[in-house]
Order: C-alpha cells, then sequence, then structure tokens
C-alpha cells in the first residue's frame, strides 16, 4: 500500500530525512516511531503530497503523491497533529465540507456522516459547534472526517497528543475496530509507547532522519533485549533529549524559571 | 463546481454568524456618514458643490465594501492559524478552484455589507436621482467587492500571522481609501493629489458608484468599468497565483 525507497528530503543544508526505506501492506497498522525533530512529520508530509521529496521513490496504493496530487489525495484521510476543524461550524458541517471537497455523492455522504458521527458517538452533538467541543470530541470529529470519502490509508500524526487515558483508549478501540472491519491501513505516529505496542502490527522506529529499527513490538523487544516497547524505544534512539527547535518563547520561560528559583 | 459552492456558502455562514462584526463594521461608515456628512455638509454647500451627504454617500458605500473585502481576504491568515487550511489544501480540489470560492465568498459578504450601507444612507437623507442606473451601480460594488477580496486574499498568501496587518491597514487600506475621491471632489485638486488619486483603484470604483448613483462622475461609466475590470482580473490572478504558493 506505501512503498518509500531511499527517501531523502533536505532543508537547504539540512537533512531531515536521510534514505529511509520502508513498507506498509494492505490493512497492516503501522506505528512510525521517533523522537522530536526524527523526520516524521516530514515523512507523513510527502506522503500526503504537502512536500516534495529531495530524491527517492514514493509509492501511495501504486500513485506517486509528488506527481499524481489529486487521485493520490482520495486515496487518503489524514488527522493532523495539530487541529484542523473550522470551530465556527458546527460537528454535521464540518463533514458534509468534507465531503463535498471530495466529491461523495449527496445521498451516500449523508449516509456515511450519519455511520461515521454514530461510530464516534457524536451523532448527538452534530448540530453543536464544535468550538463548544472538548478536546477528545474534536480529535473523534478529526478521525470521522478523515474517513468519510473511505480512503484507502488513513495517516494519523499523534492523534492521541494532549487527550486524558479514557479518550486515548477510545480512540485506539474505534481505530482498531475500523481497521478490522473497513480493512482501512493505518499509518500512525505517537509518543506513547504503550499505545503503539498495544494497537501496531508493524513498527519502524526512525532517528535523526534514519530508521533504527523494524518489525513487531515483540521482534524490537527481542532485538533489545528489553520488556517494554519504552525500554527498546529509549535503548535505540539513546536518552537524551531533543528539542525541535527551542523558541524564543521556551527561553523566556526557562529564564523565568531561574529567575523565580532564585528569589525564593 | 460544488468545490466552489461550497467554500462559498463556509465564507457566508461564518458572516453571518458573527452578529458582533456585522454591528461592528456597520458603525464605521454610520460615523463617516454623520460627523464629516453632517460636519462638512454646511462648508461644502457654502463652497457651491451642493449637498454633501449626496456627494460621501457613495463613498462611504465604497469604504464599506473595501474594508469588508479586504477583511475577507485576509480571514486566511486565520484559517491558517487554526489550522483549518490544511483540511482544504490536502482535498483533491485544484488550489485555484478554492482560490476562486473563497474569493466570491467573501466578495458576497461584501457587496451585502454594501447594501446594507446603502440603506444606512438612505435614511440619513441620501437620495438616489437615478434608480435607472441601478443595475450599473451594483456592477461597481460587485467590481470593488471582487478585487479588494482578492487583494486581501493575496496579502495573506504571504503573511503567516498577523504581525503584519497593521502595517497593511495603515500604509494600503487607509491610503487607498483616504485617496480615492471618496471625501472629496477630483477636480481642481493639487497636481500630486491627483496623480495619486488616478491610481488608485478605488477612485474609479467610487466615481463610478456616483455617476450611477446621482449623475456626478468625474470620469465616465465606461473608462470606470474599464479600469476596474482590469484591476480586478490582474488581483485575482495575484491573488490564485501567490494562494497556490503556500507552502505548510
Amino acid at each position: 500500500m506505501i512503498r518509500v525507497r531511499n527517501l531523502v528530503k533536505n532543508y537547504g543544508d539540512f537533512a531531515a530525512v536521510k534514505d529511509i526505506s520502508f513498507e506498509v501492506a494492505q490493512g497492516e497498522i503501522f506505528a512510525f516511531l521517533g523522537p522530536n525533530g526524527a523526520g516524521k512529520t516530514t515523512t507523513i508530509k510527502i506522503l500526503t503530497t504537502l512536500l516534495k521529496p529531495t530524491s527517492g521513490e514514493v509509492e501511495l496504493d501504486g500513485l506517486n503523491p509528488a506527481i499524481q496530487h489529486n487521485e493520490a489525495r482520495k486515496r487518503f484521510g489524514i488527522v493532523f497533529q495539530d487541529p484542523s476543524l473550522d470551530e465556527e461550524l458546527t460537528a454535521y458541517e464540518n463533514m458534509d465540507f468534507h465531503g463535498v471537497l471530495y466529491k461523495v455523492p449527496g445521498k451516500l455522504r449523508a449516509e456515511r456522516i450519519e455511520k461515521l458521527l454514530k461510530l464516534f458517538e457524536l451523532w448527538d452533538r452534530r448540530k453543536d459547534f464544535v468550538k463548544q467541543f472538548s478536546g477528545g470530541m474534536k480529535r473523534r470529529l478529526e478521525i470521522a472526517r478523515g474517513l468519510l470519502h473511505t480512503p484507502k490509508i488513513v495517516f494519523l500524526d499523534e492523534p492521541t497528543l494532549g487527550l486524558d487515558p479514557q479518550t486515548r483508549n477510545q480512540l485506539w478501540t474505534h481505530v482498531k475496530k475500523l481497521n478490522e472491519e473497513e480493512r482501512v491501513t493505518v499509518f500512525l505516529t505517537t509518543h506513547y509507547m504503550e499505545e503503539a505496542d498495544r494497537v501496531a502490527h508493524r513498527i519502524a522506529i526512525i532517528d535523526h532522519g534514519k530508521i533504527v529499527a523494524q518489525g513487531s513490538a515483540a521482534e524490537l523487544k527481542t532485538q533489545t533485549g528489553t520488556d517494554t516497547l519504552e525500554n527498546a524505544f529509549l535503548k535505540l534512539t539513546g536518552s537524551t533529549i531533543r528539542e525541535e527547535e527551542a523558541g524564543s518563547i521556551d527561553q523566556m520561560r526557562t529564564m523565568a524559571r531561574m529567575f523565580r528559583q532564585k528569589r525564593s | 463546481m460544488s468545490a466552489i459552492y461550497i467554500l462559498w456558502l463556509r465564507q457566508i455562514k461564518r458572516y453571518f454568524r458573527s452578529r458582533p462584526r456585522i454591528i461592528a463594521s456597520l458603525g464605521q461608515p454610520l460615523l463617516f456618514l454623520l460627523a464629516l456628512g453632517f460636519g462638512f455638509g454646511p462648508i461644502f454647500q457654502r463652497a457651491g458643490q451642493g449637498n454633501y451627504i449626496q456627494f460621501l454617500a457613495p463613498g462611504v458605500i465604497s469604504m464599506s465594501i473595501l474594508f469588508t473585502a479586504i477583511f475577507s481576504g485576509i480571514e486566511l491568515i486565520w484559517d491558517r492559524q487554526f489550522g483549518f487550511l490544511k483540511e482544504t489544501l490536502v482535498a483533491p480540489v485544484p488550489r485555484i478552484l478554492i482560490m476562486v470560492g473563497r474569493t466570491l465568498g467573501g466578495a458576497t459578504v461584501a457587496l451585502f455589507q454594501g447594501l446594507v450601507v446603502i440603506v444606512i444612507c438612505l435614511l440619513a437623507g441620501f437620495r438616489i436621482t437615478n434608480f435607472a442606473r441601478l443595475p450599473v451601480a451594483l456592477l461597481f460594488m460587485v467590481l470593488v467587492a471582487v478585487m479588494f477580496t482578492a487583494m486581501g486574499t493575496a496579502i495573506a498568501s504571504v503573511l503567516s500571522d498577523f504581525q503584519g496587518f497593521q502595517l497593511v491597514m495603515n500604509f494600503l487600506v487607509m491610503p487607498i481609501f483616504f485617496l480615492s475621491g471618496a471625501l472629496f471632489p477630483l477636480t481642481g485638486l493639487p497636481k500630486a493629489l491627483d496623480v495619486i488619486a488616478s491610481l488608485d483603484p478605488l477612485t474609479y470604483g467610487v466615481d463610478g458608484l456616483r455617476g450611477a448613483f446621482i449623475g456626478l462622475g468625474h470620469f465616465s461609466a465606461t473608462l470606470d468599468i474599464a479600469v476596474l475590470s482590469v484591476i480586478a482580473a490582474v488581483l485575482v490572478s495575484t491573488g490564485a497565483y501567490l494562494f497556490s504558493r503556500i507552502q505548510l
């Protein structure tokens, strides 16, 4: 379903992705894990037509996303790392908007919207504005929306970021069910290793733009001689903290913290 | 086509749902009309130019279209910051259709705003002298609305946050309004101001509207329409080009 060969992406002098290769089979749940700034989001952006690769081959359901934009876009649904809903519209309107953009015909659109909103337990709130929704509801709505045009592949870029354990648990239950019932291929990233351990059939770990290990959770644990995926991950990627980009606000916060400590 | 429609519809829904925005945007034209209209009225009359409200109303109508249109276009920055832009850019729809849909939506909103201001002007004592030319007036309003929505979209395509917004207001939108002849007649101006006014696209909108409503155009209606159409075409193309180049 997804085939990546010797993919390279450079931003000027900086190499974000350095010659990676992997494959994701039809119907698989594939977890793409790595520390901040490892190249996860860059890879997703390339697979989802938002960025062009510097070199290498990328194939998505037999299509080249860098060239066959519109065809490729019909094949996948995506839940971005940051929210992408229109808060001034209702849940139903957000779904409907998406359905029209993806040319889902009227009657089928209404049926799919009803089915998905019921599946994600949002049907009763369909007439409410998204700005009144909680973080978990927004996430669920985004996933439901990403599935509306019956994509073959769904990309979930840190879908559980900032959600409480109950919501996270429920969300992955939905994703698993969806994968089993509709045979949707799932490509996900997350920082919660236990989530990947629970849902993913196969895992690839990327660090500094290179894939350092691939296999099932069990294989990764055996390979590293560890008992949890978290420990396997730390063993493979080291335990130094990565800063994607220490923004000026972060620096100010650090300064403020130091200042407060000095006074007390 | 359905993509253009749904993007248009979204703009309309968002506008009519934000009542505070509608009310706020009516305050400014009202202030101009009352303060300037009645304030300068007596002087204007004494200078032998006739009724100032009559003269000013087309300018105030143009102003409200200008501001609403630019703002509708610039709303794109919100979409970028709140993430909704990604949803539209990753859809299997050519970007040109997205830009056109947005622009038509914004222009419709601006046009509606203009129509409401016409009513306010009528209440303040403005009298349309030639009802037969109302369709021409409408055409001018549409051209001005499309032109400045596209300008807003073009600007928002290159700005990534609201930091530059104040700059755009003070150095682009305000001069466009104040130098357009919305507030003063174009006859007998100092040379420099005359040149600047004739380079200001809004000048032709105000002039066309004035000609259509009260028969007091400085240029001919044909010239006004021609200039506005060309500038609108240029701005829509520029907007579409810059929009197509947005990187996330």
